[in-house]
């Protein structure tokens, strides 16, 4: 579902005379459906700058990147927006959404987005924001006035709404009490056992390795200091 | 079986760009004004034009809509050159798929005529002559809005600058257009307000398929409304991608200067 | 007594020769605006002189004149103006509708039907029907040209929005062979009927703005409207109090200080037509001997 080959990002900063600097090589990586790869190494290593190449949120320098038989470092960006909307999920550690949308509407969006009709797409958010124990009485207000972990479970319930054949999780479970952490990885088992390919980013070791089938550390993509 | 049909069917229609702009140009005597600009734009697509004042983006947009001839270049609609075409079907189009939101109300509204009077206009330009059923249509897209219908029968001037812009957009948005130019619209709104205007907007593109070309010199604004962006700067595009992408991995050294000299978007 | 020191009918040759083009033009392109080079007249502006130049251009010496104002043959414009052509012209005039070959009206049709071989000229102010909602000239012009009439529209909509009812009774706006936007003139929307299907040539000038435009006979003229709302040819509802006449419009006139008034026909030669036929009124003498 997901398949890297020698992937490379590096950075020109032209405001800082023009310094390059590289920040990725040689990545490859293949992620099956059903399958859940999880991705470590230190604060800074790359995890999440691979992550965001994945979502083509940052540009590859050189490399193949393919989810579901698209390339994403060539793909256009009507594409790519195509691919997030069906294929590709991303549940990143920051909501980041328009002010003063009600909470259920958040949550509803990428069903609305697919065209599916307003019923559908709200009951599936009420049932997620029930499920990660969002008071209801918060449903209709705006998520941005919420608590970092009531914010992380909404949008853990909006990457969660449409059942994507591919995620990416940065930190799910990160800021999450016991309870909630829990029902976070039911979601992510069972989005496994539909046959959604996964890649994540977990520093809770417990919930990696009860939801990761391998590890792959992106240290050993990290460009060796100025060699 | 006849569910995956008809949405082939559909699919097929909406085969091709809406838009397909070709090396438009426009100089004003020895001055660029806009240069060798190329795009496609598809059905339900937002590109956001971004860029400094005097960037070229306000002079794109008027050459896009037809408000001014441009020098050089294609802009084809629905298979059609819109710079070639004959003035009253460019017109025609300008009240039929066509929609055009300005910065400022007082230019986009008849400020002398009632609500109603306002967004009934583009029906009886298209020659819906039923009073009681352009009222209703009126009346209907004030609510979707979130203008009050009772309201139908006051002035523009009686109303706040931001009803007056969503007031305006009915206006634009009664007769179904299919695509829609924006310049700042949410320019000179409070932060609440642009807000408010902007999740509006979002839902009406997304529930009326809608295509749009918004300028704005606001990368937020970019970042909630467009999917894609072009930067501009003296009057060429210099950077054009997805808008997330572009914002967050900025290739050229302007538009990295210009994401980062912007607070937090 | 005709004046020597005038051409026939004041203008020179060549400016009637200019204004028949017009004319022509006019005719041409039914309810088109043409530009014409209006001269100074001999009179102000405001009390005719488009008119008076376009039945200028018109008259030949076998013609005969008739002039009203808002109907009545006896009023001081319609005096005065017949009387010029009388003397510049030398043509014959009469207060007779039908003995008249070509009428110059202020703000009325005549209730008797025109006739083939009639011209009828009218006098106009303002003759933009575009203006009030568009003040650019050059912008109403682009948006005849391009049949742009929505905001024609946008006016009759404020009006029942505001009134109920579309309260437009005078220069009505009509439509002409389904393509150009006219203003009729002041005219009572009650003759706007008229307008259409007429036997007569009718003309239209205006001095000050300096246009022309013209209805061939039988133009097919619409009175803008909505389906739910549809034009209506109103007038005062009583009868003439002179000639008991229901079905011509009426003039009100206050009688005294105490708020008396009658009700007459505003086209003078129909009412004393109809009275030397018999037929009277409410305010009629009795007795005739």
């Amino acid at each position: 579902m997901i398949e890297i080959e020698n992937l490379s990002k590096s950075f020109t900063l032209h405001n800082q005379g023009g310094a390059v600097i590289p920040v990725m090589t040689g990545a490859t990586l293949r992620v099956a459906p059903g399958e859940c790869v999880a991705l470590t190494g230190q604060s800074g290593a790359g995890k999440s700058t691979l992550m965001r190449m994945i979502y083509g949120n940052y540009l590859a320098a050189g490399g193949s990147l393919r989810v579901g038989g698209l390339d994403v470092t060539r793909a256009t960006p009507r594409e790519i927006i195509a691919l997030r909307r069906e294929t590709l999920g991303y549940v990143s550690q920051f909501l980041r959404v328009v002010p003063r949308v009600p909470t259920r509407a958040v949550v509803a969006e990428p069903l609305l987005a697919l065209g599916r009709p307003a019923e559908e797409a709200f009951a599936r958010a009420e049932t997620l924001l029930r499920e990660l124990n969002i008071p209801e009485r918060l449903w209709g207000l705006s998520p941005t006035t919420f608590s970092g972990g009531e914010q992380q479970r909404v949008n853990i319930a909006r990457g969660f709404a449409h059942d994507y054949p591919a995620l990416l999780l940065d930190e799910p479970t990160a800021s999450l009490d016991a309870v909630n952490r829990e029902v976070v990885l039911r979601l992510i088992e069972g989005a496994k056992a539909r046959g959604a390919a996964i890649i994540g980013i977990f520093h809770d070791e417990a919930a990696r390795a009860r939801v990761a089938d391998r590890e792959i550390d992106v240290t050993e993509f990290t460009p060796r200091k100025a060699a | 079986m006849e569910g995956a049909l008809s949405i082939l069917s559909k699919e097929k229609q909406q085969d091709g760009p809406l838009l397909r702009v070709e090396g438009l140009s426009k100089f004003y005597g020895g001055r660029i004004g806009c240069a060798d600009v190329s795009f496609d734009l598809w059905p339900g697509e937002v590109l956001g034009i971004v860029g400094e004042s005097g960037s070229g983006k306000s002079t794109l947009l008027s050459c896009l809509a037809g408000h001014l001839s441009p020098d050089r270049g294609e802009v084809i609609y629905a298979g059609r050159d819109t710079v070639t075409m004959p003035e009253p079907e460019r017109r025609m189009l300008g009240r039929t798929d066509w929609a055009f939101v300005h910065q400022n109300p007082r230019d986009g509204l008849r400020m002398g005529v009632s609500a109603g009077g306002n967004v009934g206009e583009r029906l009886m330009a298209v020659g819906a002559r039923n009073y009681g059923a352009i009222r209703e249509t009126a009346s209907d897209w004030l609510g979707r809005v979130e203008i009050s219908p009772g309201r139908i029968d006051d002035r523009p001037r009686q109303f706040s600058g931001g009803m007056q812009q969503r007031l305006q957009i009915a206006r634009n948005l009664v007769t179904g257009p299919k695509l829609v130019f924006m310049d700042e619209p949410t320019g000179g709104l409070d932060v609440s307000v642009q807000a408010r205007l902007l999740d509006l907007l979002r839902g009406l593109v997304r529930d009326m398929g809608l295509a749009v070309i918004i300028v704005t010199h606001d990368l937020a604004v970019a970042r909630l409304l467009a999917h894609r962006l072009m930067v501009m700067k003296d009057g060429r595009v210099i950077e054009a991608g997805l808008t997330d992408q572009v914002l967050d991995d900025p290739q050229a050294a302007y538009t990295q200067l210009l994401v980062s000299s912007v607070l937090q978007v | 007594m005709t004046d020597q020191a005038y051409n026939f009918a004041y203008l020179d040759e060549q400016t009637k020769r200019m204004i028949r083009r017009a004319i022509l033009k006019g005719i041409a392109v039914p309810g088109y605006q043409v530009p014409f080079a209006s001269r100074e007249m001999p009179m102000p502006y405001g009390w005719g002189t488009g008119g008076v130049q376009v039945t200028a251009a018109c008259l030949t010496p076998e013609d005969v004149l008739k002039v009203i104002d808002q109907g009545a043959d006896d009023t001081t414009n319609a005096v005065s103006i017949r009387a010029f052509f009388a003397r510049t012209a030398g043509v014959a005039t009469t207060e007779a509708t039908a003995q008249a070959s070509v009428i110059q009206t202020r703000h009325r049709i005549p209730e008797a039907p025109l006739t083939e071989g009639q011209i009828l000229v009218y006098q106009v102010p303002i003759p933009e029907p575009l203006r009030f909602l568009e003040p650019r000239e050059s912008e109403t012009r682009r948006m005849h040209a391009l049949e742009d009439y929505g905001l024609m529209h946008v006016k009759l909509y404020e009006d029942i929005a505001r009134h109920g009812e579309i309260a437009t009774a005078y220069a009505y706006p009509v439509k002409v062979e389904g393509r150009y936007v006219m203003d009729p003139s002041p005219i009572p929307k009650f003759d706007n009927p008229k307008l259409g299907g007429m036997a007569a040539i009718q003309l239209f000038g205006a001095g000050r703005e300096q246009r022309i435009y013209a209805l061939p006979p039988y133009t097919r003229v619409v009175s803008l409207d909505f389906e739910d709302h549809p034009f209506v040819a109103s007038k005062a509802d009583h009868a003439c109090d002179l000639c008991g006449s229901e079905v011509s419009y009426l003039d009100e006139v206050i009688t005294d200080d105490r708020g008396s008034r009658m009700f007459c026909c505003s086209d003078t030669d129909y009412c004393a037509g109809r009275r030397d036929a018999g037929h009277r009124g409410r305010l009629s003498p009795e007795e005739v001997a």
